[in-house]
Order: structure tokens, then sequence, then C-alpha cells
């Protein structure tokens, strides 16, 4: 299985995610540069966190008129998967693959931290690894990662359990001291309609190494590989 | 064919009333404690500028409004305004 990592003017987690996949994974990646027009054969698209394009304009507004971004939309029309982390949460919410869009934090600041996230479906590709339920402490770090959306589409996550993390307190409830960003609903991950673009702000590529906290972000990419083994 | 000439249109986007503003109110917040009590609400939006070629006017305007459609504003979370072609 072979990961293909976008790397876009500004993108900082791209290492982090070739690292998480290469290291800790065991699998196969590489780097796909925003000018390319191929994905080389990739089965699994990052598009990894940063500050694409310096986030002008919005962030991920211009990041999704890369040649690249081209590619990874038809590869995402075909059922083909694409984890989109924090900016790259944000581009795919521009691109039109995922609903809703990410703004400013409620409170105003950039926030570098590690959060708790509770797994609401287990039943995704990206998350067959986890137990429903379970509390997982993953870093975030970013500005812009208040999820909104219009009543209808929110309703829509909902019914059709398309809401894959939220952000919770350590024993996996849900408050609003635990709302880091103020998204509506504590939505912290989301999937498409088909269930093949999972879009987070939290940082799962971070925590996958027992060195430096606990590894509760591998099982996400483990879920992947367990995928394609089946 | 028509003459183009240059335009200049000014765009004003703002965030989509209804929608939490943290940065409008911390500016209401701060107007206020200079003592403007009277200040209700404050929302900070961006102004882009653009000069574009077209035949007349109203298709210099049409052109910006599926601008703003495509890129200069999100349509979940922003509402826009043009102002009128200048032509230059």
């Amino acid at each position: 299985m072979k990961f293909g990592i976008v790397t876009f003017p500004g993108s900082n987690c791209d290492y982090d995610a070739y690292r998480a996949v290469v290291d800790q994974l065991g699998a196969e990646a590489t780097y796909l540069w925003h000018k390319s027009h191929e994905l080389e054969g990739v089965d699994v698209v990052i598009l990894p966190g940063g500050f694409s394009y310096g986030d002008y304009l919005r962030a991920g507004a211009i990041a999704r008129f890369s040649p690249i971004m081209r590619e990874v939309v038809a590869h995402a029309r075909r059922g083909g998967p694409v984890l989109a982390i924090c900016n790259g949460f944000q581009i795919a919410c521009e691109a039109g693959l995922l609903p809703g869009a990410l703004v400013r934090n409620a409170g105003m600041r950039f926030i570098s931290d590690a959060v708790h996230l509770r797994v609401e479906n287990e039943s995704t590709m990206f998350t067959s690894q986890y137990e429903k339920g379970a509390v997982l402490r993953i870093p975030i770090a970013h500005g812009e990662g208040r999820y909104v959306a219009d009543a209808a589409t929110i309703a829509r996550l909902q019914d059709d359990d398309r809401v894959v993390f939220r952000y919770c307190d350590a024993a996996g409830n849900l408050t609003g001291e635990a709302n880091p960003n103020g998204s509506m609903r504590a939505i912290a991950g989301i999937v498409s309609d088909e269930g093949n673009v999972l879009g987070m702000m939290p940082h799962p590529e971070r925590a996958v190494d027992p060195l430096l906290g606990p590894p509760d972000g591998l099982l996400l990419f483990e879920s992947l590989l367990a995928r394609t083994a089946v | 064919m028509k003459q183009h000439r240059v335009y200049r249109i000014a765009v004003q986007i703002i965030p989509r009333a209804g929608l939490l503003d943290p940065q409008g109110n911390t500016i209401t917040g701060a107007l206020h404690s200079l003592g403007f009590k009277h200040v209700k609400s404050v929302h900070v939006g961006r102004h882009i500028v653009i000069e574009t070629e077209a035949p007349d006017a109203l298709q210099a305007e049409t052109a910006v409004q599926e601008m703003c459609e495509k890129l200069l504003a999100n349509p979940v979370t922003e509402d826009f305004e043009i102002t009128s072609a200048v032509p230059l």
C-alpha cells in the first residue's frame, strides 16, 4: 500500500506524515508536489497540515487550484481514500470534497495543545481499528479550526453518521470547555458522503510514536492498512 | 467588436450574519471599554479592489460577481457586496 503526501508551498506537516507512514506504519510513501499532474499510483492521498499559500484569502482557498488537486479530486470521486489533516481539512472543504468550512477559533487564539477526541463512528475505513466511544489524545495546532456549516448540513452529517471525531474531556464527555475552538456540535472530524474522505483538525500523524506521548493516532493509519489487507 | 476598457470594482466581504464573529466581538468589547458604549456590533471582513477589462460596466460587474462566487468569498461563511464599476 502506497501513501502519497501532497506538498504545497507552506505545507509543514508533510514530513511528519511521511515519517508516520514509513517509520511507524511500515508502509510506502511518496511526496506529491503541488505542481504535479500525476498521483504516481498511490492508494491513499494525505493532504497534510501547514499554511499553504500563506493562508492568503482564506485557509485552503488557493491550494485547491493547485494542479495536483485536480488529480486528488478525481481520486476521491473514484472512491480513493483521502486523509485531510488540519490545513488539509480546510483545503478539502474549499475544494468541495467535504461540506462546511473552518473559520477563526472562537477564542481568537492559535491553539497548540493536546486534546481529547471521542471516536463517534468506528465503521469508517479510517477508524475500523478503534472502538466506538474510545477517547484519544491527539495534538491540535490551528488558528482556524472552528467547524461551521448550515443547519441542514449539520443535520445530514448527524443523520448519516458522518461525524467521526468529537472534542471531549478525558472521560469522553462533551463539554463546552473540552471544545477548544467552538466547533459546531464539537465536530473535530467528518467523512464525505461516500466515506472515503476524512477531514480532521487534530494531527494523528503527530501521535504515532510512544516517545512523544500516547500513540493514539497510529490506529487511524493501521485502519487504512487493514482495509486493503482484507 | 466593442472596445474594452478598464474598470475598477471594489468588493466587501463580511462574515455571514448570525455566525459567531469572535474578531468583531473582541473589537466591540474594546470600543465599549474606550467609552463608545453605544456600539451594538462590529464585523470585520475584507476589502478587495479589482481592476478588470470589460466591454462595459455591467459586464465588469457580472464578472466580479462570478469571481466572488467562485473564489473571493466562501459561500458557507461569508456574504459579499460589489460596488459599481468605475471606468479608469
